[in-house]
């Protein structure tokens, strides 16, 4: 009886199944096939055969990767800029939102919410030509307009190594600090008024209620911020560390991500072991850290966990 | 809020619209150095750097630029086309897929579903996705390069789409449309699809961006100038001054006499790329904002 009424079950499903077909094709293809090129890193590389039929090698490549040497500011890079960029990100854009929740001109914080935003919309591409404006060693703005009237040089900035972590710091801030504030400023919004005319009426001032109330209830998103920051500790954003230093040699030393290395060794070396190695390293590493970060805040905050 | 503000709360006010003042300088600024040089004449760009205040104003980069429409208008159209395309396509997988995952009893959905979550924690990082898109589905150099990878569909938005319509959408209407007689792809096309709308807006907009935006797959799968998006071409006349004067189509061997102003052409592009976002983007802040916080918090 139950197995006739599954039959009738699926026959009534078939168009379901057609329909999902395309969706299904394309994460095959997009997600699952990709997943099954993971072990092009653990293959010795054997052209008659092609990469996807070359013979298993073990972790070889991984050894020679990380015995060459240069692995290793490239890693450092990553994680350095990463431990800045979520330092800042639990500070700054919470800051702002805070402060920017304070204002009562309804016009105006649209306006500037707006105009906050902007950046964030904008293609590294662009953000790069945005830099260069500033920056270029003849025609920029910062060489032509302000230091050579006043000190009477200039700086070739995509030469000097010792700006760019300040720059890239700061360039990624101005890219993302709108859609941060945003963020966190959702999460104050949410906050009934019933907790602010409470604590008035205890005699609480506007500080103590930013301190008391405000940032208890910011607490969850600012650690899932973290997490999730943590989690792509060893990810970097491409565009960033690619577009604006635009692919300077002399910069790699402080500015070449792992993504960076795995797009110059693939695309321009032709290296694909190596690539493929580093790049299996990274999603290994981040998938890992997401299970050990989220364990870890639900032993400490269960309510704060992610699944 | 309510009732008389105190000195304290007017203070922090105060605080607050300078800090959003100078945030709003700030991110305004580079966009006004760029539209400014754009319209400033190449050899005072040469001689005293880019200006916020232009002495010598000069649109001869916006007329190359005309003069230069055949391949700066192939670009241009090339974006146009495969974000028109693409968010299209996208948001009829996207609701089509989530729409059936929504379905209560079918066989099968959960692990479906699960297979399509996990694509989001799990991949096979961008070497794979290169080989793939270059040995098993050659995408290299046609119109699939920029549509299809990565961008077209992805684990979080089903997850959003399929949330939507399994919280919002009454289930009592379809299983009415269902005793009607109508089948599944005719309660997708006719329930479905209309009440969705909210979040296929919202979806939708930040997939069109993700198109406009996108110039990693051009980078990695386009090598063929004539699949250049205007990005992409924007990419390569930043990274290599001499692009333009190689690609003009004005008459190749006077291409060389002619005075390209090289660095206010550069600009006039970006310029180019960043306006329909700055005119689209206050009539759709809300459905942009909305997106971004869905994403932020569960992406």
């Amino acid at each position: 009886m139950k197995a006739r009424k599954k039959k009738v079950n699926f026959k009534r499903f078939i168009p379901a199944y057609i329909m999902l077909l395309p969706g299904l094709a394309y994460f095959v293809i997009n997600n699952y096939i990709p997943m099954y090129g993971i072990t092009i890193a653990f293959r010795k590389l054997d052209f008659k055969k092609g990469i996807l039929r070359s013979p298993f090698c073990g972790f070889d490549n991984f050894k020679f990767l990380f015995a060459s040497g240069n692995m290793g500011p490239i890693i450092r890079n990553t994680v350095l800029y990463n431990l800045v960029f979520l330092a800042l990100g639990a500070i700054v854009p919470v800051a702002f939102a805070i402060l920017f929740n304070e204002i009562r001109a309804k016009r105006v914080k649209k306006l500037y919410q707006t105009v906050v935003l902007l950046p964030y919309l904008m293609s590294m591409v662009i953000v790069s030509s945005l830099v260069y404006n500033f920056l270029s060693a003849d025609m920029g703005f910062i060489n032509k307009s302000i230091l050579e009237p006043l000190t009477g040089q200039t700086v070739s900035f995509y030469q000097e190594k010792k700006f760019w972590p300040f720059i890239l710091t700061f360039v990624h801030e101005w890219k993302g600090l709108g859609f941060s504030m945003v963020l966190y400023l959702s999460t104050l919004l949410s906050i009934s008024d019933d907790f602010y005319e409470a604590a008035k009426i205890d005699g609480a001032t506007r500080l103590q209620q930013i301190r008391y109330i405000m940032l208890p209830f910011l607490r969850p998103t600012i650690i899932m911020m973290l997490i999730l920051g943590i989690s792509k500790i060893f990810n970097s954003d491409f565009g960033l560390f690619y577009q604006v230093p635009k692919n300077s040699g002399v910069l790699y030393p402080v500015t070449q991500t792992i993504d960076v290395y795995v797009y110059n060794a693939l695309m321009n070396q032709n290296n694909i072991m190596m690539s493929s190695a580093a790049s299996v390293a990274q999603a290994a590493i981040g998938f890992t850290l997401v299970i050990v970060s989220n364990l870890i805040i639900k032993k400490i905050s269960p309510d704060d966990s992610i699944f | 809020m309510t009732g008389v503000r105190s000195r304290q709360e007017k203070t922090i006010a105060a605080i607050g619209h300078i800090i959003m003042i100078l945030a709003a300088a700030l991110a305004i600024a580079p966009f006004w150095l760029l539209v400014s040089s754009s319209i400033q004449e190449e050899s005072s760009i040469i001689r005293d750097g880019y200006s916020f205040l232009p002495k010598e104003v000069s649109f001869s980069a916006y007329q190359y630029l005309l003069g230069e429409w055949k391949q700066i208008g192939r670009a241009y159209f090339v974006t146009i086309f495969t974000t028109v395309i693409g968010t299209t396509l996208s948001l009829f997988l996207v609701s089509m897929t989530s729409y059936v995952l929504s379905i209560r009893d079918l066989p099968g959905r959960t692990f479906i579903f699960i297979a399509i979550l996990l694509t989001m924690l799990i991949n096979g990082g961008q070497v794979s996705m290169y080989i793939t898109y270059t040995r098993i589905v050659d995408v290299r150099n046609t119109i699939f390069a920029l549509l299809v990878p990565n961008l077209l569909l992805n684990g979080f938005n089903v997850m959003l789409v399929r949330n939507y319509v399994t919280n919002s959408i009454p289930r009592e209407l379809q299983e009415a449309a269902s005793i009607d007689g109508a089948g599944l792809f005719h309660i997708y096309i006719r329930i479905i699809l209309p009440l969705s709308k909210p979040i296929l807006a919202t979806v939708g907009l930040l997939t069109a961006l993700g198109y406009w935006n996108d110039w990693i797959n051009g980078l990695y799968f386009v090598s063929d100038s004539k699949w250049y998006s205007i990005q992409l071409m924007l990419n390569q006349i930043n990274s290599n001054a001499s692009f333009l004067a190689s690609h003009s189509d004005q008459l190749g061997q006077m291409a060389n006499q002619i005075d390209i102003p090289t660095v206010a052409v550069r600009m006039a592009i970006s310029v180019l790329v960043i306006i329909p976002i700055v005119l689209a983007y206050p009539f759709f802040q809300k459905y942009f904002t909305g997106g971004m916080m869905v994403g932020a918090v569960k992406g």
